[in-house]
């Protein structure tokens, strides 16, 4: 079979970090092409240089594209040629119709006015072929996810698409509609059009695949094809996260205290969608100085479970109780989570841990501001000192305290995070993602801190899409799969496969 | 008055780093000298002359009065368009206490500030409890106060006030050191204020000092603070041989002082700024967002009863029109002082510099005889420059 595309060892950097490693992928015309890996391992990188958001030049290495060479400098340049991307994030205009989101930027018109005749005639057909039965006037904001997920392709369609990447396409989908779209797919095929798809489900891509290129960190691992290789899920799995485990991580005698925190029975709603339950009955604890980590893909409830327990910062209709010590406390918002012993450190920090444009100082005292003021007025003398305090506890790198945080790089911005809410002085701390988008030295740092904190005696939660982060930092892991916790580990018990393996067999 | 920010980046810098750090700042306090320079020339003096110096606070202060209160709501990241219309009815309110019902003075004014902060309650409420956006729920205040004011007066003018409700306005403070002119009272507050600024810049100093925060060059703290207090002894000098300190000018004076602790040196005023900067994250470091959000528009609620009161008391009477278009003085002077209209920064002594800026524009082009229309334009002109200057130096950096 001829190769539709092909990527010739694709090396992409950005500052500090090296994103894709000498990746090559070659898709067969007419074929399925899976790609499979964990979170951050470049997958996304890689279809952004495809698609041209990331222009030729940019990176290097060569994108063969029907036989030639392609140098995108933008994605009007891939779509051009018919190679269409469709992200996991939809982009759709949820107040626009069907028709109108089809052909947005595409319109069906003649000197600017818009021939609504043959936009609905035209989206009518697109429709028909994507198995979507919905007049083309109706809103995207009435659809399901499913639905959405349709129009999306039936939009690729309108564009006379070659090369279909779907970005984890079923992520969001029930299993009903993870059919209907995977039959579409194999429908599509047989008419001729070719399709990229990322997936964690192997079932899924054991389904459909007719070739499985596996990626880890940045570089090709392998590439298997159904007519030549026996693929199976283990093999995948193996492939996946198969990297050596050599000491980076740093020693901590193990010593698990008394009984620090236990939820129980922990249910959230979706605050928007109602009938949409977002955590399902979850159960864990925390003893003293015990790190305890929680496992699964982005997506499967991690920080809607933290952030609902951490002053229902999340969902709705949240039931289920929380105690320290063996008693039940009141977490019914953040001020009194804090007072409860709690502390979230965010994995979003830009967005939800740090107030970019102020110091360090002011960001390192914003939850304990009582503790630097007396009857409400500051002692900025005593901020600086404790500010300073920090700074040579955590090794943050700076010329100064007095230094805005948004100049300061991805670690270091995570350890005045960690340092806000030390100094609000919790028992059990949830981090969310911890050492995420920062480098290596930084994040050996942040292990080190959490060693720190759990021979304090206190409670560590951990939520990483690390695996390795988590065997090589945790006493427990439990494993978290669409909302439920569907196993626990212990240390000894835990391998990278165990877990990808209760996270992939649901 | 502290002009410079005292907290930016640690370290000894050059004469030119830190100039451009702090650009913004001593800008300001340039453009108002500069400003002030030109209409001095162009009016042949009469700017600076001491009856026209009273004129000046006079008729700006209700507006640096509500610049205070509206600086907090921009800092917190909304925004208020009835401050106005609430000045206004404010000011019929008080009016029909008096005049109709025959409330003595002291029971209107504590009754007309609370009405005030009633006012701002019911904006707070909506904004911060159910998230509507402040230049809709404010919008519609000003709509309503508007009518309110026309419903209570009937449409008339109505007047006049007693003297012990002037005095709030036009009222100077008795000399009681003294007799006549100069007025040694107000000699004697403009030497004490004076000392007061460099003893405070000096102890603020020394602090930076030991705490490694990046302290004014020595070159720059005499400069700043010669300008300053000479500007300041030379208007209590002007101001003696007229007939003293205007109650006014003590009354915003303190409460800038007031609202200038309370923004930098309070959990209070530090919690609105980090809600300001960024709101997410601060309601997950344990900020109670929606109250604070609630209590800056109550605060804005009663300054602006304060300046209807005020401005009710200058004219002497309470007529339907008081207070219309204020609003825009209001903010504009609030972003001529460098506020973000992002939220999150912004600084009290700015919105104030930024309110007389305006004024001096304002009255400098009457004394000049400039039409209504083209200082209009040359108002506008001067908002959209220095937002732009703000704009650009972020950028740049």
């Amino acid at each position: 079979m001829n190769s539709l595309l092909e990527m010739r060892s694709i090396t992409k950097e950005f500052p500090g970090v090296k994103a894709l490693d000498n990746v090559n992928l070659t898709v067969a015309e007419g074929e399925i092409h899976a790609i499979c890996g964990e979170n951050g391992a470049g997958k996304s990188t890689l279809m952004k240089v495809l698609s041209g958001v990331y222009p030729a030049g940019s990176y290097d290495g060569e994108i063969h594209y029907a036989g030639n060479l392609a140098q995108f400098s933008g994605i009007s340049d891939s779509e051009n040629l018919g190679i269409i991307i469709i992200h996991q994030e939809l982009a759709l205009v949820p107040l626009l119709s069907i028709a109108e989101n089809i052909f947005l930027g595409n319109e069906r018109a003649s000197n600017g006015v818009i021939n609504w005749r043959e936009t609905f005639r035209r989206t009518e057909d697109l429709l028909k072929k994507v198995g979507l039965s919905e007049a083309p006037g109706t809103l995207i904001e009435s659809l399901g996810v499913g639905k959405q997920q349709l129009v999306e392709i039936a939009k690729a369609l309108s564009k006379d698409v070659r090369l279909l990447i779907l970005d984890e396409p079923t992520a969001a989908l029930s299993e009903g509609d993870s059919q209907a779209l995977l039959d579409l797919l194999l429908e599509l095929k047989t008419q001729g059009v070719t399709s990229i798809i990322i997936s964690h489900k192997l079932n899924e891509v054991r389904r459909v695949a007719d070739s499985v290129t596996v990626i880890r960190d940045g570089a090709t691992v392998s590439t298997m094809n159904t007519k030549t290789d026996d693929i199976t899920e283990d093999r995948i799995v193996r492939d996946m996260v198969g990297r050596d485990m050599a000491s980076r991580y740093p020693d901590r005698t193990r010593v698990a205290g008394d009984m620090l925190m236990e939820v129980k029975d922990w249910n959230v709603w979706h605050p928007e969608q109602k009938d949409r339950q977002v955590i399902r009955n979850a159960n864990f604890n925390v003893r003293a100085g015990e790190v305890v980590g929680i496992a699964g893909l982005m997506g499967s409830g991690r920080t809607e479970l933290a952030m609902s327990i951490f002053g229902k910062s999340y969902g709705r209709n949240i039931s289920g109780e929380v105690s320290m010590h063996g008693q039940v406390v009141n977490v019914s918002d953040v001020p009194n989570a804090i007072k409860s012993g709690l502390a979230y450190v965010t994995e979003d920090r830009k967005t939800l841990g740090l107030i970019l444009e102020e110091t360090i100082i002011k960001n390192t005292t914003l939850a304990n501001l009582e503790e630097v003021s007396s009857r409400g007025v500051l002692d900025e003398g005593q901020e600086t000192a404790v500010a300073e305090k920090y700074r040579d506890a955590m090794n943050i790198r700076t010329p100064s305290v007095f230094q805005k945080v948004m100049n300061l790089s991805g670690g270091n911005q995570q350890k005045v995070v960690l340092s806000k809410w030390l100094f609000a002085g919790p028992e059990v701390l949830i981090l969310d993602e911890p050492t995420r988008g920062i480098d290596v030295g930084a994040k050996f740092e942040i292990y080190g801190i959490i060693n720190e904190l759990s021979a304090e005696g206190k409670g560590v939660v951990m939520i990483s899409s690390e695996m390795p982060e988590l065997l090589g930092m945790c006493d427990r892991v439990y494993v978290m799969n669409e909302g439920a916790l569907v196993g626990e580990l212990t240390a000894e018990e835990a391998s990278q496969e165990r877990i990808m393996s209760l996270i992939v067999t649901e | 008055m502290e002009l410079a920010d005292n907290n930016k980046e640690g370290g000894s810098q050059s004469l030119g780093a830190y100039l451009a750090g702090h650009l913004r700042e001593y800008g300001l306090l340039v453009a108002l000298i500069a400003i002030m320079a030109f209409f001095q020339i162009v009016t042949n003096g009469v700017l600076l002359k001491p009856v026209n110096i009273t004129n000046l606070f006079l008729q700006n202060s209700y507006i640096i009065i509500m610049a205070l209160g509206m600086l907090i709501v921009i800092v917190a990241g909304h925004i208020d368009l009835s401050v106005g219309s609430v000045m206004g009815f404010i000011g019929a309110l008080a009016a029909v206490m008096i005049v109709n019902w025959g409330w003595p003075v002291w029971m209107t004014i504590p009754a007309c500030l609370i009405m005030g902060a009633v006012i701002g309650a019911w904006h707070g409420y909506w904004v911060a409890y159910w998230k509507i956006p402040a230049f809709i729920v404010t919008l519609a205040g000003m709509l309503v106060f508007r009518g309110l004011s026309l419903w209570l007066l009937e449409g008339q003018s109505v007047g006049p006030f007693p003297r012990s409700f002037q005095a709030l306005s036009t009222g100077f403070i008795p000399d009681f050191l003294g007799a006549g002119r100069p007025n040694a009272t107000s000699l004697a507050a403009g030497i004490i204020a004076v000392m007061l600024i460099l003893w405070m810049g000096l102890k603020q100093r020394a602090q930076n000092r030991q705490y490694g925060m990046d302290d004014e060059p020595t070159a720059f703290f005499v400069v700043r603070n010669a300008i300053i207090c000479g500007a300041l002894l030379y208007i209590t000098y002007k101001l003696a041989y007229f007939r003293g300190l205007p109650n006014v000018l003590v009354s915003m004076v303190l409460l800038t002082i007031v609202y200038n602790f309370i923004t930098s040196n309070t959990t209070l005023g530090r919690r609105i700024y980090a809600l300001g900067g960024n709101e997410k994250a601060s309601k997950l470091s344990g900020i109670r967002t929606e109250r604070l959000t609630f209590l800056a528009f109550v605060n804005m609620g009663l300054l602006a009863a304060l300046a209807g009161l005020i401005f009710a008391a200058r004219l002497n009477t309470a007529t339907p029109k008081a207070g219309f278009g204020t609003e825009l003085d209001v903010i504009a002077a609030v972003f001529i002082g460098g506020a973000s209209m992002s939220g999150g920064s912004g600084k009290i002594v700015g919105a104030v510099v930024g309110a007389f800026i305006m004024g001096v524009m304002n009255n400098g082009m009457s004394i000049m005889g400039i039409g209504i229309d083209y200082q209009q334009v040359i108002k506008g002109l001067v908002l959209l420059a220095a937002v732009f200057f703000d704009v650009y130096q972020k950028n740049k950096s």
